[in-house]
């Protein structure tokens, strides 16, 4: 889940308006973007879109750090298609979030100056090649969890946004499935890599789905919204499920000693990853805070001459075209 | 120097230049100006590491030694490559890549262009393939050279720095040496020197749409196509490209 802890908000309007657009969402109609809708719900939907396109976004960082690295020209190549549509989905998602009204280069100062958060996931970091394999198969794992529910969401170009999204994600988990397994297979020395990325990656992957819902204050208003479709403890319980079998087949060790199959239940049993460390990284305290939101500010800052003349000349461009005419 | 020879040696110049300055663009991924650009820079560095499996690949198959893309690509030292010392030159600022990748992909055009009616049928087919992918990076370069050097006084400022920066690596491109002299003679390859009009008058158009001198100081620094003296950089680059592959040499990936 790409999207965390996005506060919903409270809506003071015409009651009536109210129960109408409440119906046309129950009755699975889609809210396109000149449609009346509620402010609370176009302001969480600018959250939760912007939150996304900016975990894209910065989810570049992580993986880029291995492109200039990676083994083979083959896993190269599926590494940078791989960033390429990550940056993709950040343009999709920002179009998605304009239609609401707000502009691309406002949600993009909105989290330069620390205002809006992205996935606490790409504040970890990156450090041996097997994270390239982990990162598809658990973080991208983790975020289709969330996301396929999301091609049903109620805002019209959010959903069609995630039907695209999905297609590609499905891929990279597919190849993120296939590099840890080359590793898990490999020499020792690839093994030893491939079980410290799973024990660095596994509690950070569960951290996406945000805190339980026991402690979720925001998830009842979305949800009757159709901005958020499950709960977190379910999607993160499906995740375990899925991926409890996925590394006993590679010969990984998900480092839980209290995973255990509970027949009753018909789900794993699993702890619950350090919430205190989550939060902490939520504030501005995980390993790469810092690092990640310094690399964008200094793509931003130092592309601002690019971006003027680019403008200056689009403008002398079409100056010189109606003086021609 | 056998006709196999020249090839391979030819075609170890295609992929390297392709290789190195791939790598150099992938460096820029999740730091460009605009998101935009961060696809484009991406699509670029993946088109050239697409054409260097297909260089290298033809390469180690005609050298039959057993060495495949990957070890070519991975397992030499700096003087066993054979860049173009212009694709090794570090990015710099956004302008200095795009006025570096203009340059190349203006001769890079241009010789796959003759590559097209080559002898060798395998080298036509993947130059037909190649060619199609440079001509769009070729018309963006231009745009970008184009847009930055006309925009405000700081982007003017900038790309005339970055083009009096990296001219001088621009003659390598027009020597010829005994190995081209073969491919030529085959009907292979294109006498490099024979180019050099075409692409002065190609590059003279762009940069005077830029309004951007091209400087007056001609000499050409080279060694790279040779292998005789790559830049310092080269090293660096392939520290960090090639140490996963050298420290793990058992290792499949």
């Amino acid at each position: 889940m790409y999207a965390q802890m996005v506060k919903s908000e409270a809506t003071q309007e015409d009651p009536e308006k109210l129960t109408a657009f409440q119906a046309r969402i129950d009755a699975g109609e889609k809210i396109e973007p000149k449609d009346w809708m509620p402010e609370g719900y176009r302001k969480t939907l600018i959250r939760q879109i912007g939150q996304h396109a900016h975990s894209e976004i910065v989810g570049q960082l992580p993986e880029g750090n291995w492109i200039t690295r990676a083994p083979t020209l083959e896993r190269k190549a599926i590494l940078l298609a791989k960033v390429q549509d990550e940056a993709g989905h950040g343009l999709y998602l920002y179009c998605a979030a304009e239609t609401l009204g707000v502009s691309r280069d406002e949600l993009t100062e909105m989290l330069l100056d620390g205002r809006m958060k992205y996935s606490s996931i790409f504040n970890y970091p990156t450090l041996n090649w097997a994270d390239m394999g982990a990162v598809g198969w658990l973080v991208d794992g983790a975020a289709i969890m969330n996301q396929v529910p999301l091609q049903r969401t109620s805002f019209g170009p959010y959903s069609r946004a995630m039907i695209r999204v999905c297609k590609e994600e499905s891929f990279h988990q597919r190849q993120g499935y296939d590099a840890i397994r080359k590793m898990a297979e490999g020499t020792p020395a690839q093994k030893k890599m491939a079980q410290d990325a799973l024990n660095r990656m596994w509690y950070p992957s569960l951290m996406m789905f945000g805190p339980s819902d026991k402690d979720s204050v925001h998830s009842e208003q979305s949800m009757r919204w159709k901005i958020k479709m499950n709960t977190n403890d379910e999607l993160r319980q499906k995740f375990v499920d899925q991926t409890v079998p996925q590394a006993e087949f590679l010969g990984l060790t998900i480092p839980d000693p209290k995973l255990k199959w509970n027949e009753e239940r018909g789900h794993y049993d699993f702890s619950e990853p350090d919430w205190a460390e989550f939060h902490d990284v939520i504030r501005g305290n995980g390993p790469c805070n810092t690092d990640r939101l310094a690399a964008r500010n200094k793509a931003w800052e130092d592309g601002r001459w690019v971006r003027d003349a680019m403008l200056a000349h689009a403008r002398k461009k079409a100056a010189r075209k109606i003086a021609a005419e | 120097m056998t006709r196999d020879e020249a090839l391979v040696q030819g075609l170890v110049r295609l992929g390297d230049n392709t290789l190195i300055i791939g790598h150099r663009v992938s460096e820029w991924c999740g730091h460009s100006p605009v998101l935009e650009e961060d696809i484009a820079l991406a699509n670029i560095a993946l088109d050239m590491i697409g054409q260097t499996q297909l260089w290298l690949g033809l390469a180690g198959e005609i050298e039959g030694a057993g060495r495949d893309a990957d070890t070519l690509a991975f397992h030499r030292d700096a003087w066993d490559f054979r860049n173009l010392l212009l694709c090794e030159m570090p990015n710099g600022d956004f302008g200095r890549t795009m006025m570096r990748q203009f340059l190349f992909d203006a001769w890079h055009s241009i010789y796959l262009g003759r590559l097209l009616k080559s002898s060798d049928a395998r080298v036509a087919a993947i130059a037909e393939k190649a060619s199609k992918e440079v001509a769009y990076h070729l018309e963006r370069s231009a745009d970008t050279v184009v847009a930055l050097g006309d925009g405000t006084p700081e982007s003017h400022d900038r790309m005339q720095a970055a083009l009096d920066y990296l001219y001088p690596y621009v003659g390598e491109m027009f020597l010829s040496d005994e190995g081209d002299a073969v491919l030529a003679e085959a009907g292979i390859a294109p006498d490099p020197a024979s180019l050099r009009e075409e692409y002065d008058a190609l590059v003279g158009r762009v940069l005077d749409k830029a309004t951007l001198s091209v400087p007056e100081n001609r000499y050409a620094q080279k060694g790279g196509r040779t292998g005789t003296m790559h830049t310092e950089h080269l090293g660096h680059l392939l520290a960090q490209m090639q140490w996963l592959q050298r420290a793990y040499p058992d290792a499949t990936w």
